[in-house]
Protein backbone atom coordinates (compact mmCIF):
# COMPACT_ATOMS: atom_id res chain seq x y z
CA UNK A 1 0.00 0.00 0.00
CA UNK A 2 2.71 2.44 1.00
CA UNK A 3 4.64 2.00 -2.22
CA UNK A 4 1.73 2.12 -4.61
CA UNK A 5 0.61 5.48 -3.23
CA UNK A 6 3.81 7.18 -4.36
CA UNK A 7 3.44 6.12 -7.95
CA UNK A 8 -0.31 6.11 -8.39
CA UNK A 9 -1.48 9.44 -7.08
CA UNK A 10 -2.40 12.58 -8.93
CA UNK A 11 -0.68 14.70 -6.32
CA UNK A 12 2.94 14.72 -7.46
CA UNK A 13 5.36 13.31 -9.99
CA UNK A 14 7.93 10.63 -9.32
CA UNK A 15 10.56 12.67 -7.42
CA UNK A 16 13.92 13.56 -8.95
CA UNK A 17 17.26 13.56 -7.10
CA UNK A 18 16.87 17.00 -5.50
CA UNK A 19 13.32 16.33 -4.37
CA UNK A 20 14.31 12.95 -3.07
CA UNK A 21 17.01 14.56 -0.97
CA UNK A 22 14.48 17.06 0.37
CA UNK A 23 12.03 14.29 1.19
CA UNK A 24 14.81 12.49 2.98
CA UNK A 25 15.39 15.57 5.15
CA UNK A 26 11.66 15.76 5.92
CA UNK A 27 11.75 12.09 6.77
CA UNK A 28 14.61 12.56 9.22
CA UNK A 29 12.90 15.51 10.88
CA UNK A 30 9.55 13.73 11.25
CA UNK A 31 11.22 10.57 12.53
CA UNK A 32 13.01 12.68 15.14
CA UNK A 33 9.70 14.24 16.17
CA UNK A 34 8.06 10.82 16.49
CA UNK A 35 10.94 9.42 18.50
CA UNK A 36 10.85 12.45 20.79
CA UNK A 37 7.11 12.02 21.27
CA UNK A 38 7.47 8.32 22.08
CA UNK A 39 10.31 9.14 24.45
CA UNK A 40 8.17 11.72 26.20
CA UNK A 41 5.34 9.19 26.63
CA UNK A 42 7.82 6.65 27.97
CA UNK A 43 9.17 9.28 30.36
CA UNK A 44 5.65 10.04 31.54
CA UNK A 45 5.05 6.33 32.12
CA UNK A 46 8.17 6.05 34.21
CA UNK A 47 7.57 9.35 35.93
CA UNK A 48 4.15 8.25 37.16
CA UNK A 49 5.59 4.92 38.36
CA UNK A 50 3.77 2.65 35.94
CA UNK A 51 6.58 0.11 35.79
CA UNK A 52 6.92 -0.68 39.46
CA UNK A 53 6.95 -4.38 40.24
CA UNK A 54 4.00 -3.83 42.56
CA UNK A 55 1.77 -2.92 39.64
CA UNK A 56 2.91 -5.76 37.43
CA UNK A 57 3.06 -8.66 39.90
CA UNK A 58 -0.69 -9.39 39.70
CA UNK A 59 -0.18 -10.69 36.17
CA UNK A 60 2.03 -13.48 37.50
CA UNK A 61 -0.75 -14.86 39.71
CA UNK A 62 -2.63 -17.81 38.37
CA UNK A 63 -5.99 -16.55 39.58
CA UNK A 64 -5.60 -13.25 37.73
CA UNK A 65 -4.48 -14.98 34.56
CA UNK A 66 -7.50 -17.25 34.77
CA UNK A 67 -9.75 -14.24 35.33
CA UNK A 68 -8.39 -12.61 32.17
CA UNK A 69 -8.69 -15.81 30.16
CA UNK A 70 -12.24 -16.34 31.36
CA UNK A 71 -13.03 -12.76 30.26
CA UNK A 72 -11.47 -13.42 26.88
CA UNK A 73 -13.49 -16.62 26.58
CA UNK A 74 -16.69 -14.74 27.39
CA UNK A 75 -15.87 -12.11 24.78
CA UNK A 76 -15.31 -14.78 22.15
CA UNK A 77 -18.48 -16.59 23.23
CA UNK A 78 -20.56 -13.44 22.80
CA UNK A 79 -18.89 -12.82 19.46
CA UNK A 80 -19.59 -16.36 18.22
CA UNK A 81 -23.27 -16.19 19.16
CA UNK A 82 -23.65 -12.70 17.72
CA UNK A 83 -21.87 -13.62 14.48
CA UNK A 84 -23.92 -16.74 13.80
CA UNK A 85 -27.23 -15.16 14.77
CA UNK A 86 -26.64 -11.96 12.83
CA UNK A 87 -25.71 -13.91 9.71
CA UNK A 88 -28.99 -15.82 10.08
CA UNK A 89 -31.01 -12.66 10.75
CA UNK A 90 -29.26 -10.90 7.87
CA UNK A 91 -30.17 -13.70 5.48
CA UNK A 92 -33.75 -13.67 6.71
CA UNK A 93 -34.15 -9.90 6.35
CA UNK A 94 -32.44 -9.90 2.96
CA UNK A 95 -34.88 -12.55 1.73
CA UNK A 96 -37.67 -10.39 3.12
CA UNK A 97 -36.42 -7.31 1.31
CA UNK A 98 -36.13 -9.21 -1.98
CA UNK A 99 -39.58 -10.77 -1.58
CA UNK A 100 -42.26 -10.48 -4.23
CA UNK A 101 -44.89 -9.79 -1.59
CA UNK A 102 -45.32 -6.11 -0.81
CA UNK A 103 -46.09 -6.26 2.95
CA UNK A 104 -43.15 -8.60 3.65
CA UNK A 105 -40.87 -6.25 1.77
CA UNK A 106 -42.16 -3.17 3.60
CA UNK A 107 -41.85 -4.74 7.03
CA UNK A 108 -38.31 -5.94 6.41
CA UNK A 109 -37.31 -2.58 4.97
CA UNK A 110 -38.74 -0.82 8.02
CA UNK A 111 -36.93 -3.17 10.42
CA UNK A 112 -33.62 -2.87 8.57
CA UNK A 113 -33.77 0.92 8.38
CA UNK A 114 -34.80 1.30 12.01
CA UNK A 115 -32.15 -0.97 13.47
CA UNK A 116 -29.45 0.57 11.35
CA UNK A 117 -30.39 4.07 12.46
CA UNK A 118 -30.41 3.22 16.17
CA UNK A 119 -27.21 3.27 18.23
CA UNK A 120 -26.46 -0.34 19.07
CA UNK A 121 -25.92 0.64 22.70
CA UNK A 122 -29.48 2.01 22.98
CA UNK A 123 -30.81 -1.35 21.83
CA UNK A 124 -28.59 -3.25 24.24
CA UNK A 125 -29.62 -1.02 27.15
CA UNK A 126 -33.26 -1.28 26.17
CA UNK A 127 -33.13 -5.07 26.14
CA UNK A 128 -31.10 -5.15 29.33
CA UNK A 129 -33.00 -2.56 31.38
CA UNK A 130 -36.53 -2.53 30.03
CA UNK A 131 -36.93 -6.20 29.16
CA UNK A 132 -34.83 -7.27 32.19
CA UNK A 133 -32.75 -9.81 30.26
CA UNK A 134 -29.47 -11.30 31.47
CA UNK A 135 -26.34 -9.49 30.24
CA UNK A 136 -25.17 -12.10 27.71
CA UNK A 137 -28.49 -12.54 25.87
CA UNK A 138 -29.02 -8.78 25.95
CA UNK A 139 -25.62 -8.12 24.42
CA UNK A 140 -26.04 -10.84 21.80
CA UNK A 141 -29.56 -9.70 20.93
CA UNK A 142 -28.48 -6.07 20.51
CA UNK A 143 -25.50 -6.98 18.38
CA UNK A 144 -27.60 -9.38 16.32
CA UNK A 145 -30.31 -6.83 15.59
CA UNK A 146 -27.80 -4.19 14.48
CA UNK A 147 -25.32 -6.34 12.57
CA UNK A 148 -28.09 -8.50 11.14
CA UNK A 149 -29.71 -5.42 9.62
CA UNK A 150 -26.43 -4.19 8.19
CA UNK A 151 -25.66 -7.66 6.82
CA UNK A 152 -29.14 -7.82 5.28
CA UNK A 153 -28.26 -4.76 3.23
CA UNK A 154 -24.91 -6.30 2.30
CA UNK A 155 -26.60 -9.51 1.15
CA UNK A 156 -29.22 -7.60 -0.78
CA UNK A 157 -26.74 -5.43 -2.66
CA UNK A 158 -24.65 -8.54 -3.25
CA UNK A 159 -27.53 -10.42 -4.83
CA UNK A 160 -28.51 -7.38 -6.87
CA UNK A 161 -24.97 -6.87 -8.08
CA UNK A 162 -24.81 -10.28 -9.77
CA UNK A 163 -24.88 -9.72 -13.51
CA UNK A 164 -28.40 -9.56 -14.95
CA UNK A 165 -27.68 -12.24 -17.52
CA UNK A 166 -27.16 -14.83 -14.79
CA UNK A 167 -30.64 -14.34 -13.40
CA UNK A 168 -32.23 -14.14 -16.82
CA UNK A 169 -30.49 -17.29 -18.01
CA UNK A 170 -31.62 -19.15 -14.91
CA UNK A 171 -35.22 -18.03 -15.36
CA UNK A 172 -35.02 -18.97 -19.03
CA UNK A 173 -34.03 -22.50 -17.99
CA UNK A 174 -37.34 -22.69 -16.14
CA UNK A 175 -36.02 -22.34 -12.58
CA UNK A 176 -38.28 -20.93 -9.89
CA UNK A 177 -37.36 -17.75 -8.06
CA UNK A 178 -36.19 -19.66 -4.99
CA UNK A 179 -34.04 -21.91 -7.13
CA UNK A 180 -32.58 -18.94 -8.99
CA UNK A 181 -31.67 -17.26 -5.73
CA UNK A 182 -30.24 -20.27 -3.92
CA UNK A 183 -28.51 -21.99 -6.83
CA UNK A 184 -27.39 -19.16 -9.06
CA UNK A 185 -27.38 -15.78 -7.36
CA UNK A 186 -26.52 -16.49 -3.72
CA UNK A 187 -23.36 -18.57 -4.35
CA UNK A 188 -21.87 -15.87 -6.56
CA UNK A 189 -23.03 -13.05 -4.30
CA UNK A 190 -21.63 -14.62 -1.14
CA UNK A 191 -18.21 -15.08 -2.73
CA UNK A 192 -18.11 -11.47 -3.78
CA UNK A 193 -19.49 -10.24 -0.46
CA UNK A 194 -17.24 -12.31 1.76
CA UNK A 195 -14.74 -9.50 2.51
CA UNK A 196 -17.56 -7.11 3.45
CA UNK A 197 -19.22 -9.76 5.59
CA UNK A 198 -15.97 -10.37 7.45
CA UNK A 199 -15.38 -6.65 8.02
CA UNK A 200 -18.87 -6.42 9.46
CA UNK A 201 -17.96 -9.28 11.78
CA UNK A 202 -14.98 -7.19 12.93
CA UNK A 203 -17.52 -4.53 13.93
CA UNK A 204 -19.43 -7.17 15.88
CA UNK A 205 -16.24 -8.30 17.60
CA UNK A 206 -15.35 -4.73 18.55
CA UNK A 207 -18.87 -4.12 19.82
CA UNK A 208 -18.80 -7.08 22.16
CA UNK A 209 -16.83 -4.72 24.40
CA UNK A 210 -20.13 -2.87 24.95
CA UNK A 211 -20.96 -5.77 27.22
CA UNK A 212 -18.67 -4.09 29.75
CA UNK A 213 -21.26 -1.32 30.11
CA UNK A 214 -24.03 -3.76 31.07
CA UNK A 215 -21.78 -5.67 33.50
CA UNK A 216 -21.31 -8.68 31.24
CA UNK A 217 -18.15 -10.35 32.51
CA UNK A 218 -16.09 -10.04 29.36
CA UNK A 219 -12.46 -9.15 28.77
CA UNK A 220 -12.64 -5.45 29.57
CA UNK A 221 -14.67 -6.19 32.68
CA UNK A 222 -11.97 -8.57 33.91
CA UNK A 223 -9.41 -5.84 33.27
CA UNK A 224 -11.46 -3.34 35.24
CA UNK A 225 -11.61 -5.71 38.19
CA UNK A 226 -7.83 -5.96 38.29
CA UNK A 227 -7.32 -2.27 37.66
CA UNK A 228 -9.46 -1.19 40.58
CA UNK A 229 -7.65 -3.42 43.05
CA UNK A 230 -6.04 -1.35 45.78
CA UNK A 231 -3.73 -4.19 46.84
CA UNK A 232 -1.76 -3.81 43.66
CA UNK A 233 -1.64 0.01 43.78
CA UNK A 234 -4.39 0.42 41.14
CA UNK A 235 -2.51 -1.01 38.14
CA UNK A 236 -4.67 0.76 35.60
CA UNK A 237 -2.10 1.59 32.92
CA UNK A 238 -0.50 -1.89 33.07
CA UNK A 239 -3.94 -3.43 32.60
CA UNK A 240 -4.60 -1.24 29.56
CA UNK A 241 -1.16 -2.13 28.23
CA UNK A 242 -1.95 -5.83 28.56
CA UNK A 243 -5.54 -5.79 27.36
CA UNK A 244 -5.44 -3.46 24.38
CA UNK A 245 -2.81 -5.34 22.33
CA UNK A 246 -4.86 -8.52 22.67
CA UNK A 247 -8.13 -6.80 21.77
CA UNK A 248 -6.65 -4.82 18.88
CA UNK A 249 -4.67 -7.84 17.72
CA UNK A 250 -7.82 -9.98 17.48
CA UNK A 251 -9.65 -7.34 15.45
CA UNK A 252 -6.61 -6.73 13.23
CA UNK A 253 -6.28 -10.43 12.52
CA UNK A 254 -9.90 -10.57 11.39
CA UNK A 255 -9.49 -7.37 9.34
CA UNK A 256 -6.41 -8.74 7.64
CA UNK A 257 -8.29 -11.91 6.88
CA UNK A 258 -10.94 -9.79 5.17
CA UNK A 259 -8.31 -7.97 3.08
CA UNK A 260 -6.65 -11.27 2.22
CA UNK A 261 -9.95 -12.75 1.08
CA UNK A 262 -10.64 -9.62 -0.94
CA UNK A 263 -7.26 -9.83 -2.65
CA UNK A 264 -7.80 -13.47 -3.49
CA UNK A 265 -11.26 -12.72 -4.85
CA UNK A 266 -9.87 -10.25 -7.31
CA UNK A 267 -7.95 -13.00 -9.06
CA UNK A 268 -10.71 -15.58 -8.78
CA UNK A 269 -12.56 -16.32 -12.06
CA UNK A 270 -15.55 -17.64 -10.09
CA UNK A 271 -16.57 -14.15 -8.99
CA UNK A 272 -16.32 -12.56 -12.42
CA UNK A 273 -20.06 -12.64 -12.98
CA UNK A 274 -20.56 -10.30 -10.05
CA UNK A 275 -18.86 -7.27 -11.52
CA UNK A 276 -17.87 -4.57 -9.07
CA UNK A 277 -18.98 -5.70 -5.65
CA UNK A 278 -20.00 -2.33 -4.28
CA UNK A 279 -19.89 -2.89 -0.56
CA UNK A 280 -20.54 0.70 0.49
CA UNK A 281 -24.11 1.39 1.53
CA UNK A 282 -25.86 3.36 -1.15
CA UNK A 283 -27.79 5.87 0.94
CA UNK A 284 -26.25 8.26 3.38
CA UNK A 285 -28.39 6.96 6.20
CA UNK A 286 -26.46 3.92 7.38
CA UNK A 287 -23.20 3.82 9.23
CA UNK A 288 -21.29 0.66 8.66
CA UNK A 289 -18.94 1.16 11.55
CA UNK A 290 -19.88 0.26 15.06
CA UNK B 1 -46.30 10.73 26.22
CA UNK B 2 -46.19 12.19 29.74
CA UNK B 3 -42.59 11.14 30.09
CA UNK B 4 -41.53 13.62 27.44
CA UNK B 5 -43.69 16.57 28.48
CA UNK B 6 -42.95 16.25 32.20
CA UNK B 7 -39.21 15.87 31.70
CA UNK B 8 -38.78 18.28 28.87
CA UNK B 9 -35.70 19.93 30.38
CA UNK B 10 -34.01 16.62 31.21
CA UNK B 11 -34.49 15.35 27.67
CA UNK B 12 -33.47 18.72 26.27
CA UNK B 13 -30.27 18.66 28.30
CA UNK B 14 -29.46 15.13 27.14
CA UNK B 15 -30.30 15.95 23.55
CA UNK B 16 -28.10 19.05 23.61
CA UNK B 17 -25.33 17.02 25.23
CA UNK B 18 -25.42 14.51 22.39
CA UNK B 19 -25.52 17.29 19.79
CA UNK B 20 -22.56 19.04 21.41
CA UNK B 21 -20.55 15.83 21.63
CA UNK B 22 -21.33 15.06 18.00
CA UNK B 23 -20.44 18.51 16.73
CA UNK B 24 -17.16 18.89 18.64
CA UNK B 25 -16.05 15.32 17.95
CA UNK B 26 -16.95 15.76 14.26
CA UNK B 27 -14.79 18.86 14.01
CA UNK B 28 -11.89 17.09 15.73
CA UNK B 29 -12.36 13.98 13.56
CA UNK B 30 -12.49 15.99 10.33
CA UNK B 31 -9.36 18.01 11.17
CA UNK B 32 -7.40 15.02 12.45
CA UNK B 33 -8.66 12.83 9.62
CA UNK B 34 -7.53 15.43 7.09
CA UNK B 35 -4.07 15.64 8.66
CA UNK B 36 -3.74 11.85 8.75
CA UNK B 37 -4.99 11.50 5.17
CA UNK B 38 -2.38 14.01 4.01
CA UNK B 39 0.23 12.00 5.94
CA UNK B 40 -0.92 8.83 4.21
CA UNK B 41 -0.49 10.25 0.72
CA UNK B 42 2.71 12.17 1.55
CA UNK B 43 5.90 11.38 -0.33
CA UNK B 44 7.78 11.12 2.98
CA UNK B 45 7.99 7.53 4.18
CA UNK B 46 7.91 8.13 7.91
CA UNK B 47 4.82 10.35 7.68
CA UNK B 48 3.10 7.68 5.64
CA UNK B 49 3.92 5.20 8.33
CA UNK B 50 2.38 7.34 11.08
CA UNK B 51 -0.79 7.59 9.03
CA UNK B 52 -0.91 3.87 8.35
CA UNK B 53 -0.32 2.91 11.98
CA UNK B 54 -2.86 5.47 13.22
CA UNK B 55 -5.56 4.10 10.93
CA UNK B 56 -4.73 0.42 11.45
CA UNK B 57 -4.72 0.73 15.24
CA UNK B 58 -7.72 2.99 15.73
CA UNK B 59 -9.92 1.20 13.23
CA UNK B 60 -9.38 -2.03 15.13
CA UNK B 61 -9.78 -0.62 18.64
CA UNK B 62 -13.12 -1.23 20.32
CA UNK B 63 -14.51 2.20 21.14
CA UNK B 64 -15.38 1.10 24.66
CA UNK B 65 -11.74 0.20 25.25
CA UNK B 66 -10.67 3.60 23.92
CA UNK B 67 -13.14 5.36 26.21
CA UNK B 68 -11.96 3.21 29.09
CA UNK B 69 -8.30 4.07 28.38
CA UNK B 70 -8.86 7.79 27.78
CA UNK B 71 -11.43 8.61 30.45
CA UNK B 72 -9.88 6.54 33.21
CA UNK B 73 -6.29 6.35 31.98
CA UNK B 74 -5.26 9.89 31.13
CA UNK B 75 -6.04 11.22 34.64
CA UNK B 76 -3.28 8.86 35.87
CA UNK B 77 -0.82 11.06 34.01
CA UNK B 78 -2.04 14.05 35.94
CA UNK B 79 -4.13 15.25 33.01
CA UNK B 80 -7.41 16.21 34.60
CA UNK B 81 -10.06 17.57 32.26
CA UNK B 82 -13.85 17.49 32.28
CA UNK B 83 -15.22 14.10 31.19
CA UNK B 84 -16.91 15.71 28.22
CA UNK B 85 -13.55 16.84 26.81
CA UNK B 86 -12.15 13.33 27.24
CA UNK B 87 -15.21 11.90 25.49
CA UNK B 88 -14.75 14.31 22.57
CA UNK B 89 -11.08 13.30 22.38
CA UNK B 90 -11.85 9.59 22.31
CA UNK B 91 -14.72 9.89 19.83
CA UNK B 92 -12.81 12.31 17.61
CA UNK B 93 -9.65 10.21 17.45
CA UNK B 94 -11.61 7.03 16.80
CA UNK B 95 -13.66 8.57 14.00
CA UNK B 96 -10.66 10.35 12.48
CA UNK B 97 -9.31 6.98 11.33
CA UNK B 98 -12.47 6.33 9.32
CA UNK B 99 -12.55 9.91 7.98
CA UNK B 100 -8.89 9.50 6.96
CA UNK B 101 -9.69 6.40 4.94
CA UNK B 102 -12.68 8.08 3.28
CA UNK B 103 -10.57 11.12 2.32
CA UNK B 104 -7.68 9.01 1.09
CA UNK B 105 -9.84 6.89 -1.16
CA UNK B 106 -11.44 10.13 -2.38
CA UNK B 107 -8.03 11.50 -3.36
CA UNK B 108 -7.18 8.20 -5.03
CA UNK B 109 -10.29 8.41 -7.22
CA UNK B 110 -8.82 11.49 -8.96
CA UNK B 111 -7.17 10.16 -12.12
CA UNK B 112 -3.40 10.57 -12.31
CA UNK B 113 -3.83 12.37 -15.63
CA UNK B 114 -5.53 15.28 -13.88
CA UNK B 115 -2.46 16.01 -11.78
CA UNK B 116 -0.14 15.49 -14.71
CA UNK B 117 -2.17 17.86 -16.86
CA UNK B 118 -2.16 20.49 -14.10
CA UNK B 119 1.59 20.22 -13.67
CA UNK B 120 2.23 20.36 -17.41
CA UNK B 121 0.27 23.63 -17.44
CA UNK B 122 2.88 24.91 -15.00
CA UNK B 123 0.78 24.82 -11.84
CA UNK B 124 2.64 24.63 -8.56
CA UNK B 125 1.98 21.89 -5.99
CA UNK B 126 -0.38 24.16 -4.05
CA UNK B 127 -2.31 25.07 -7.16
CA UNK B 128 -2.56 21.47 -8.32
CA UNK B 129 -3.83 20.47 -4.90
CA UNK B 130 -6.21 23.38 -4.34
CA UNK B 131 -7.60 23.87 -7.83
CA UNK B 132 -7.54 20.44 -9.40
CA UNK B 133 -7.24 17.50 -7.03
CA UNK B 134 -9.12 18.50 -3.87
CA UNK B 135 -12.24 19.90 -5.59
CA UNK B 136 -12.66 16.61 -7.44
CA UNK B 137 -11.87 14.52 -4.40
CA UNK B 138 -14.34 16.54 -2.30
CA UNK B 139 -17.23 15.54 -4.55
CA UNK B 140 -16.67 11.85 -4.12
CA UNK B 141 -16.07 11.88 -0.36
CA UNK B 142 -19.40 13.46 0.64
CA UNK B 143 -21.39 10.20 1.05
CA UNK B 144 -18.74 8.20 2.97
CA UNK B 145 -17.96 11.13 5.28
CA UNK B 146 -21.70 11.52 5.88
CA UNK B 147 -22.15 7.93 6.94
CA UNK B 148 -19.04 8.14 9.12
CA UNK B 149 -20.44 11.17 10.95
CA UNK B 150 -23.77 9.41 11.44
CA UNK B 151 -21.87 6.52 12.98
CA UNK B 152 -20.13 9.05 15.22
CA UNK B 153 -23.46 10.43 16.44
CA UNK B 154 -24.58 6.89 17.25
CA UNK B 155 -21.30 6.05 18.95
CA UNK B 156 -21.62 9.08 21.21
CA UNK B 157 -24.13 7.00 23.19
CA UNK B 158 -21.16 5.19 24.74
CA UNK B 159 -20.12 8.46 26.40
CA UNK B 160 -23.39 8.40 28.33
CA UNK B 161 -22.37 5.18 30.00
CA UNK B 162 -19.19 6.92 31.18
CA UNK B 163 -21.23 9.56 33.01
CA UNK B 164 -21.14 12.29 30.38
CA UNK B 165 -24.42 14.16 30.02
CA UNK B 166 -26.08 12.90 26.86
CA UNK B 167 -29.30 11.41 25.59
CA UNK B 168 -28.94 7.75 26.51
CA UNK B 169 -27.90 8.64 30.08
CA UNK B 170 -31.29 10.24 30.75
CA UNK B 171 -32.92 6.83 31.12
CA UNK B 172 -31.21 6.37 34.48
CA UNK B 173 -32.71 9.49 36.04
CA UNK B 174 -36.11 8.72 34.56
CA UNK B 175 -35.90 5.20 35.86
CA UNK B 176 -35.18 6.47 39.36
CA UNK B 177 -38.10 8.90 39.11
CA UNK B 178 -40.32 5.89 38.41
CA UNK B 179 -41.38 6.59 34.85
CA UNK B 180 -42.18 3.84 32.40
CA UNK B 181 -38.88 2.55 31.06
CA UNK B 182 -40.28 1.61 27.69
CA UNK B 183 -41.63 5.10 27.00
CA UNK B 184 -38.47 6.81 28.15
CA UNK B 185 -36.53 4.63 25.69
CA UNK B 186 -38.99 5.43 22.92
CA UNK B 187 -38.24 9.14 23.31
CA UNK B 188 -34.50 8.48 23.50
CA UNK B 189 -34.80 6.56 20.22
CA UNK B 190 -36.73 9.45 18.68
CA UNK B 191 -33.97 11.83 19.78
CA UNK B 192 -31.29 9.76 18.08
CA UNK B 193 -33.42 9.42 14.96
CA UNK B 194 -33.75 13.22 14.81
CA UNK B 195 -29.99 13.65 15.01
CA UNK B 196 -29.07 10.94 12.49
CA UNK B 197 -31.78 12.01 10.06
CA UNK B 198 -30.63 15.64 10.35
CA UNK B 199 -27.04 14.69 9.48
CA UNK B 200 -28.31 12.50 6.67
CA UNK B 201 -30.45 15.37 5.31
CA UNK B 202 -27.51 17.78 5.52
CA UNK B 203 -25.28 15.45 3.54
CA UNK B 204 -28.03 14.78 1.01
CA UNK B 205 -28.17 18.54 0.40
CA UNK B 206 -24.37 18.67 0.06
CA UNK B 207 -24.47 15.69 -2.27
CA UNK B 208 -27.14 17.29 -4.43
CA UNK B 209 -25.28 20.57 -4.56
CA UNK B 210 -21.73 19.29 -5.14
CA UNK B 211 -21.83 15.53 -5.54
CA UNK B 212 -20.64 13.71 -8.64
CA UNK B 213 -23.41 13.46 -11.22
CA UNK B 214 -23.83 9.76 -11.83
Amino acid sequence: MTHSTTSATALYDIPGPVTRKRHFTYGVISTAVIVALLGWILYLLFDTDQFTSEKWTPFTYKGIQELLLRGLGNTLKAFAYAAVLSLALGALLAVGRLSDHGPVRWISTLLVEFFRAMPVLVMIFFIFVALKVQPLPALVAGLTLYNGSVLAEVFRTGINSVERGQREAAFALGMRKTQVTTHVLAPQAVRAMLPTIISQLVVALKDTSLGYLITYEEFLHAGKLIASNLDYDLPFIPVVMVISPIYIGMCMLLSWFATWVARRQRRNPKTEGTGVAAAEPGTVLPGRLG
Amino acid sequence: MDVLTENWSLYGEGFLGTVELTVYASILALVLGFVMASFRVAPVGSLRMIGTVWVAVLRNTPLTLLFFAVLLGLPRFGLVLPFQVFAVLALGCYTSAFICEALRSGINTVPTGQGEAARSLGMSFGQTLGNVVLPQAFRSVIPPVGSTLIALAKNSAIAGAFSVTELLGTYKTLNELGYSIIWSFVWIAVGYLIITLAISALFNVLEKRWGVAR
